[in-house]
C-alpha cells in the first residue's frame, strides 16, 4: 500500500501521497490553486507569487508551487487577506501591461486575461507608468512584444530547459527588466531556431507567430492568380480545439472544404509529399548503408532542427539528408509538375502552406528553395491562422460537410500522415527502406518502440542480416542529448530523425492555443494529437508511401526514380554553417573555421 | 630597544584622508631625528573612529591622535617621542574609563560601552601580518579543535554560544552548522557572505580589512565542523583592500599550514578562493548569492530547500555573514558559554555597527547585545550636532525601519528590534534630526531597494514602483485622499509575498515612518506642507523684515527669482524660485525663511 501524509486545507484533513508541493497535493484535492509563472514541465521559478497560500506557522505567504508538503501541514487557500493580496499581485501586473486588450492577438486566450476576470479586479488601484518596448518583427517566424511581457519566465526556461537553446533570457533588473536575445540583438539575427516554443507557453501575447493572414486574404481576393494550398498533417489533427473540439478531432476533410470556401483554386495534402520524401530519404538512407555518404543519417524535415544544425551542429550537416521537407517538396512539384500538367504558368501560382510550425516561414525564405528562381512557398501560415481566418470569414468549420483533396498532390498512403508525429518519419521511412532493400514485405509495420512521448527512442531492424539501430528524438533539448551520445559512439546509430518541438509536428509552435482545461505542451492533448495521426495511418489502405500509385505516376511522367538527376534538382538541398551570433564559443569558432 | 611604537590606521577611511602620507611623513622626520632605532611603525585595520581620521595611537600610553596633519607628525615626533610630553591638542580620548575588554579600549567615552569580539584585533594588529594575529592567539582556535574536538563537539560549542546569523536574519548559527553537518555529501562548501550592501554600511568591510585572519580561521572552523573542503569569500569588487589583505592572508594562512591540504599534520583539508561579486545588493540573499557563484544570474530562488541542503552546485553549503565568522575563533578559544553570558535572553554577544548621519562620532562600534539605543547615540555617538533635536533612529539598513524618540530605550536584540517595528539587519544606523522629512527618508530607502530589485518576483519588482510613485507624488505636493492607505496595503501585501528578503523588507521604511510619523504624512498630503523644509515643492522661500536690502541673495540667485532695490526689502518670485537655497546659505541677516 502506498504511504500517505495528512495535510489540512481550509480546515480539512485530507491523506494525499507524500514528496508533492502544497499546489500537487491541492490539485489532487481538486482546489485549483491560481497560478502563472508555473508549468509542470518546467523548473519551480517561484517568481509571479500568484499562488501564493499561508501556511500555519509562517510569518509570510508561501508559493504552492514550490513549497513542499510535510505530515500535518496545514494550508488555507483562500482567506480575505490572502484573495486581496493575489488580487493586488495580479493588478500590479496589468498595470504594466498595455490594456489593449481588444485588439490584442490573445483576446479572448489570455491567461492573464482569465486570471485578472478570477481574481475579480474590476477596478485599478495602482496604475502608474507603464514600460514600453519596440516590437521586434526581425524575425520571419516570431514577433517579440516585450511591452506585453510580465516576466514569468516560462519562455525563457522553455527555450534553455527544454530546447537547450538558450536564445532569450532576462537582462536588466527590478522594474527594467525584460526578457530579450544576446545583447538585444534583433530577434531574426539571433540564436532563435524558430520553434515557436515560446509562443506556446507565453501567457500573453509577448510571442506570437508573424501574422501573415491579412497578405494572404489580399492574395484570395486576386483572381490574376492561382491559388494552391497544401495542409500538413498535424494540422487536421489540432484544429478543431480552436472551435472548441476535443484535441485529436480530425478535421482533414473539413479543412479541405473550408479551403475552398476560402478561395483556393487547389488544396492539396502536405502527406503526398511526404511520401516523396519517403521515397528519397530512404533511397539516399540505402545508398549510405551501402557505403555513399556518411551515417548516421538525420533526418531533415525539420526546419527548427536544420536551424538549430546549421548554428550549433556545423561539423554534422553532412549527415543531414539532402532532402529538402515535405513543404518544399510540395512547393517544387506545384510550381513544375503539376503547372506543366495543368498548362499554368508558374510565375502565376500562389503557392500556400498551412502547418503547424512558425520556423516554416522562415524555411520558406531559404535561398534553396527557390524553383526557376522564383520562391517554391510563397507564404506560411499556422494553424492558428488558419483557425482565425476561417473565423474570420465566418465559415461554419464545424458543421461543413468534408471534402476530398485536389489530384494529383492531395493522395497519400498512411505513412505520410503519421509524419506529424515524433517517431512517425523514422517509421514511414522503415516502411520503404525495408521493403527497397530486401524486396520483402514487411508484416509488422508498426514500429511501436519509436511512437510515445518519451524524449529520446531507439530501435533495431534487421536488413538482411544487417542490423540497423535507429533513434528518435522531440524537442531539441533531446536532439542536444542525443547529438552528445553520436559524438561519442559515432557508429551506435544509422539513421535518425530529430524534430524540435516536444511531441514533433503535432506539438508545433503554430498549433492552436490550449483550450478547455489543458495547459501548453499538455501531454494527454499531445497523445490525443498522436493518435488521430495514427487512426488516420491505419484507415488507409496504403500505409507505405512507395505504394502511393499518385507518387508512383510522379516518377514514371516526371522524376524518373529516386535520387535521379531530376529529383535532385527539385527535391534536394543544402545546408550552411552559420555563426551563432551572440554566442562565443572556442570550439564552435574552431569548427567554423 | 623599542621605546615607542605608533600605530596608523589604514581602514578605507583614514587611508583615504591621507594615511600612507602620514606614514612616509613619519618615517623621514623619525629618520631625520635619529629615532627610528626606538620607534617602530605598525598599521592597522579600522580603529571605528572613521570621522576623526587619519588616526594614529602611540605606546606606551595609549595615546589616540585623531585629524593628524603633516605639521602634526612634526609636532608629535618632537614633543611626544622626544620630549614624552603627549600632545593633548590632538588627542581624541577624553577621561580614561574602565578597562573593559582588551586593554586599549575603554580608553575614552567613544569605547566605554564597546565590547570587541568580532573587531577584537581591529585596530590593534597589522592586518597585513599573520604574525601579529598569531601573537593574539590567532589559529589557536583552529588547532585547539583539529587536536581536541569532534566536529560534532564544535558544532555543539557553537550551538551552546547562542550565536545568531549577523547577516541581518539572526537564525541561530549552531543549528545552521548542525544541518549542513547532517547532510551526507562528497562535497560540502563554506561560504562567507561579505557581499556587503547597505548604503552607508561597512561593518564586513572593515572587518576583513583590519583582521582578515580570524574570518578565516572561523570559516576553517566551520569546515571542519561541517564536514566542507572548500570555502569561498564572496566579496564585493567595490572593496579592493579588503580584496587584497584577504588575498595575502589566504597565501599567508596557505603557507603557514592554516589552509590546505591536512592542515596543521591533520585529516582536515580545507582551502579558501575569493569570488568578487558586482555589486548586485540581491546577491547579499544567499540563494542570489549562489546563484552569483555559479556564473548565473544574480536572482534568489525559493527555500526550501536551503543551502544547507542544497547550495552551491547543488551540494550542501554553510552560509554565514563576515561577522558570524569572526566571532568563531573566540567561542572556541573562550567557550560558548563565556559567550552567552554577553548580551540578553535570546540574543547572545556584540554586533557591530556602522553608525551614520546626524550624529557627532560616525563610525564603527560593537556592543553588547542589549546595549540601547540611546546608550549608542548619545554615550558613544557623542550626541547630534549643533544642538539639533532627535527625530527617529534608521537601523537595520533600507530593509529597516525608523524608530522614533520613544524608542530610543529599546535594547538592541533581534526581538526587541522587530517588535519595535525595525529590524537588525546587518548593521546600518543611520541618526535623523529634525532637519530630515521622513517621507522623504522613507522615499530615498525605497529609491534604493526598488533600484536593487532584481525584478523576478511580481511584488518587489512592480509593488515597489508603485510605492516610489505614490511616495514620489506625496513629496511633490500631488498626494490625494488614500495614498497612504495604498502604501499600506502595498506595503503589507510585498512584506508577506516576496520572493525573497529584499522584497520582504523593501516596505519597511515605509511602514514604520507612517506607524510613527504618520502625522508628517498627512501634513504633505492635506496641508502641502513639509515641516523639515526639505520637499521643494512644498516649499516656499519668504524675505521677512530682517532684510536690510545688502543685495547678497540676489547676486547668488541662479535663476533671477529675486528682486530688489539696494537698502531696501528684497522679495522674492516664487514662479521662478528653484529652492535651491543658495539665497538662504547667504544671507548674513537670517532673513529668507522657509515657509
Amino acid at each position: 500500500m502506498q504511504e500517505t501524509i495528512t495535510i489540512n486545507i481550509n480546515g480539512k484533513d485530507y491523506k494525499v501521497k507524500p514528496d508533492q508541493t502544497i499546489m500537487q497535493a491541492a490539485d489532487s484535492l481538486g482546489f485549483h490553486i491560481p497560478r502563472l509563472c508555473y508549468h509542470p514541465q518546467l523548473s519551480i521559478e517561484g517568481a509571479c507569487r500568484v499562488c501564493i497560500v499561508e501556511v500555519e506557522g509562517m510569518k509570510n505567504f508561501a508559493a504552492s508551487c514550490a513549497f513542499p508538503i510535510r505530515d500535518g501541514l496545514k494550508v488555507r487557500t483562500n482567506t480575505t487577506e490572502l484573495r486581496r493580496a493575489r488580487r493586488d499581485i495580479v493588478e500590479l501586473i496589468l498595470d504594466n501591461h498595455p490594456q489593449d486588450c481588444h485588439t490584442c492577438e490573445r483576446d479572448g486566450n489570455c491567461e492573464l486575461q482569465n486570471l485578472a476576470y478570477a481574481m475579480g479586479i474590476r477596478k485599478r488601484h495602482f496604475e502608474g507608468e507603464r514600460k514600453h518596448y519596440e516590437l521586434d518583427i526581425s524575425s520571419a517566424s516570431v514577433v517579440r512584444d516585450p511591452s506585453k511581457c510580465i516576466l514569468c519566465g516560462r519562455c525563457v526556461r522553455m527555450c534553455s530547459e527544454v530546447q537547450g537553446i538558450n536564445a532569450i533570457n532576462y537582462a536588466y533588473r527590478g522594474f527594467d527588466t525584460v526578457v530579450m536575445p544576446a545583447y538585444n540583438l534583433p530577434f531574426g539575427e539571433s540564436i532563435c531556431t524558430h520553434c515557436g516554443q515560446c509562443i506556446k507557453v507565453c501567457p500573453t501575447a509577448a510571442f506570437t507567430e508573424k501574422n501573415n493572414t491579412q497578405e494572404l486574404f489580399e492574395k484570395l481576393n486576386d483572381d490574376s492568380i492561382v491559388k494552391v494550398v497544401q495542409v500538413a498533417p498535424a494540422v487536421r489533427a489540432a484544429i478543431g480545439e480552436s472551435f472548441g473540439l476535443e484535441p485529436g478531432s480530425n478535421m482533414e476533410h473539413e479543412i479541405a472544404a473550408v479551403l475552398r470556401r476560402l478561395g483556393f483554386d487547389y488544396v492539396f495534402d502536405t502527406q503526398f509529399s511526404a511520401d516523396l520524401t519517403i521515397m528519397e530519404e530512404s533511397s539516399e538512407f540505402l545508398e549510405r548503408v551501402g557505403g555513399k555518404g556518411k551515417l548516421p543519417l538525420i533526418t531533415s524535415c525539420c526546419p527548427g532542427w536544420i536551424n538549430c544544425a546549421e548554428m550549433f551542429y556545423p561539423d554534422m550537416l553532412e549527415n543531414i539528408s539532402s532532402c529538402k521537407s515535405p513543404m518544399s517538396m510540395m512547393s517544387g512539384v506545384i510550381k513544375t509538375y503539376f503547372a506543366e500538367k495543368n498548362k499554368i504558368d508558374p510565375a502565376k501560382i500562389f503557392s500556400v502552406a498551412v502547418m503547424p510550425c512558425t520556423a516554416k516561414k522562415c524555411e520558406s525564405e531559404r535561398p534553396q528553395h527557390t524553383v526557376d528562381d522564383m520562391r517554391a512557398t510563397d507564404l506560411v501560415i499556422t494553424t492558428r491562422e488558419l483557425a482565425w481566418m476561417i473565423k474570420s470569414a465566418g465559415i461554419d468549420f464545424i458543421n461543413i460537410e468534408g471534402e476530398a483533396y485536389d489530384k494529383p498532390c492531395g493522395m497519400s498512403s498512411g505513412a505520410g500522415a503519421i509524419f506529424g508525429v515524433t517517431g512517425g518519419v523514422m517509421e514511414a521511412a522503415l516502411r520503404t527502406a525495408y521493403e527497397l532493400y530486401t524486396s520483402e514485405t514487411l508484416t509488422e509495420i508498426e514500429f511501436e518502440n519509436i511512437r510515445g512521448l518519451e524524449g529520446i527512442k531507439e530501435a533495431k531492424v534487421n536488413l538482411d542480416g544487417t542490423e540497423i539501430c535507429v533513434a528518435v528524438a522531440h524537442g531539441l533539448g533531446n536532439a542536444h542529448k542525443l547529438l552528445e551520445i553520436v559524438k561519442k559512439e559515432p557508429g551506435r546509430y544509422h539513421f535518425i530523425e530529430i524534430m524540435a518541438c516536444p511531441g514533433g509536428c503535432i506539438g508545433g509552435g503554430g498549433q492552436p492555443y490550449p483550450s478547455g482545461n489543458y495547459i501548453p505542451l499538455d501531454p494527454e492533448c499531445l497523445n490525443k494529437r498522436a493518435k488521430a495521426l495514427y487512426a488516420i495511418d491505419r484507415k488507409n489502405t496504403i500505409r507505405r508511401s512507395h505504394e502511393n500509385p499518385e507518387i508512383q505516376r510522379l516518377y514514371r511522367e516526371y522524376l524518373q526514380r529516386p535520387l535521379s538527376e531530376k529529383s535532385h534538382e527539385l527535391l534536394h538541398t543544402h545546408y550552411e554553417a552559420r555563426e551563432p551570433k551572440g554566442i562565443v564559443s572556442g570550439e564552435l569558432k574552431n569548427l567554423l573555421e | 630597544m623599542k621605546e615607542f611604537i605608533i600605530t596608523i590606521c589604514n581602514g578605507t577611511t583614514c587611508v583615504n584622508k591621507g594615511a600612507h602620507r602620514l606614514q612616509e611623513v613619519l618615517k623621514e622626520k623619525l629618520e631625520k631625528a635619529g629615532l627610528t632605532e626606538k620607534v617602530k611603525i605598525n598599521i592597522s585595520g579600522c580603529l571605528g573612529m572613521c570621522d576623526k581620521g587619519p588616526m594614529m595611537i602611540v605606546y606606551p600610553g595609549y595615546t589616540i591622535y585623531g585629524g593628524i596633519t603633516e605639521e602634526d607628525v612634526s609636532e608629535i615626533v618632537e614633543e611626544h617621542i622626544i620630549n614624552n610630553r603627549p600632545i593633548a591638542r590632538l588627542a581624541v580620548q577624553e577621561e580614561k574609563l574602565f578597562n573593559r575588554f582588551f586593554r586599549i579600549f575603554g580608553d575614552t567615552e567613544f569605547f566605554g560601552k564597546q565590547l570587541r569580539i568580532a573587531l577584537r584585533n581591529c585596530g590593534i594588529i597589522d592586518p597585513e601580518n599573520i604574525d601579529d594575529y598569531i601573537a593574539l592567539r590567532g589559529y589557536e582556535a583552529l588547532a585547539e579543535i583539529l587536536t581536541n574536538k569532534t566536529p560534532q563537539e564544535v558544532v555543539d560549542e557553537v550551538k551552546k554560544s547562542g550565536l545568531r546569523g549577523r547577516g541581518g536574519g539572526g537564525f541561530p548559527t549552531g543549528t545552521k552548522w548542525q544541518f549542513t553537518a547532517n547532510e551526507e555529501s562528497d562535497l560540502k562548501y563554506v561560504v562567507c557572505n561579505a557581499d556587503e550592501g547597505d548604503p552607508g554600511a561597512f561593518m564586513d568591510r572593515s572587518a576583513i580589512e583590519g583582521d582578515p585572519h580570524t574570518v578565516l580561521e572561523g570559516m576553517a572552523i566551520g569546515g571542519y565542523a561541517i564536514g566542507a573542503s572548500k570555502g569561498i569569500v564572496y566579496i564585493r569588487a567595490e572593496y579592493p583592500l579588503a580584496i587584497k589583505r584577504l588575498e595575502k592572508a589566504i597565501k599567508a594562512a596557505r603557507e603557514n599550514d592554516f589552509l590546505g591540504k591536512n592542515i596543521l599534520g591533520s585529516d582536515f583539508s580545507f582551502d579558501i578562493e575569493i569570488r568578487l561579486g558586482a555589486g548586485a545588493f540581491v546577491c547579499g540573499e544567499e540563494t542570489a548569492l549562489i546563484h552569483s557563484i555559479e556564473g548565473r544570474r544574480g536572482t534568489p530562488r525559493p527555500r526550501p530547500p536551503y543551502p544547507a541542503v542544497s547550495g552551491l552546485f547543488g551540494k550542501p553549503t554553510l552560509i554565514n555573514n563576515v561577522e558570524t565568522f569572526a566571532n568563531i575563533p573566540v567561542i572556541i578559544l573562550d567557550g560558548g558559554g563565556w559567550f552567552s553570558t554577553v548580551g540578553t535572553e535570546k540574543s547572545k554577544g556584540t554586533k557591530v555597527f556602522a553608525l551614520a548621519g546626524k550624529i557627532h562620532n560616525t563610525g564603527l562600534i560593537e556592543v553588547p547585545m542589549g546595549t540601547t539605543l540611546r546608550e549608542i547615540v548619545y554615550d558613544i555617538g557623542g550626541g547630534l550636532p549643533n544642538g539639533k533635536e532627535f527625530k527617529a533612529i534608521q537601523t537595520g539598513g533600507p530593509s529597516g525601519g525608523c524608530l522614533p524618540v520613544e524608542y530610543l530605550d529599546t535594547p538592541i536584540d533581534y526581538e526587541s528590534l522587530a517588535k519595535a517595528g525595525s529590524i537588525m539587519g546587518s548593521g546600518g544606523m543611520i541618526v535623523i534630526d529634525e532637519d530630515s522629512c521622513m517621507v522623504d527618508i522613507a522615499k530615498f530607502f525605497l529609491q534604493f531597494t526598488q533600484d536593487e530589485s532584481c525584478g523576478k518576483c511580481t511584488p518587489c519588482r512592480e509593488g515597489t514602483k508603485r510605492m516610489f510613485e505614490i511616495l514620489t507624488r506625496i513629496t511633490e505636493g500631488k498626494g490625494k485622499a488614500g495614498d497612504i492607505e495604498k502604501l499600506e496595503r502595498l506595503g503589507n501585501m510585498i512584506k508577506k509575498a516576496s520572493l525573497c528578503g529584499l522584497g520582504q523588507s523593501a516596505p519597511n521604511p515605509v511602514l514604520s515612518t507612517i506607524k510613527n510619523f504618520r502625522e508628517e504624512y498627512e501634513e504633505h498630503i492635506n496641508e502641502k506642507k513639509c515641516r523639515a523644509g526639505v520637499c521643494k515643492a512644498l516649499v516656499g522661500y519668504t524675505i521677512t523684515d530682517n532684510c536690510v536690502g545688502c543685495g547678497a541673495c540676489k547676486r547668488v540667485c541662479p535663476v533671477g527669482a529675486i528682486e530688489g532695490t539696494k537698502k531696501e526689502k528684497h522679495i522674492i518670485d516664487s514662479n521662478k524660485c528653484i529652492k535651491c537655497g543658495a539665497c538662504i546659505d547667504t544671507c548674513k541677516f537670517n532673513a529668507i525663511v522657509k515657509s
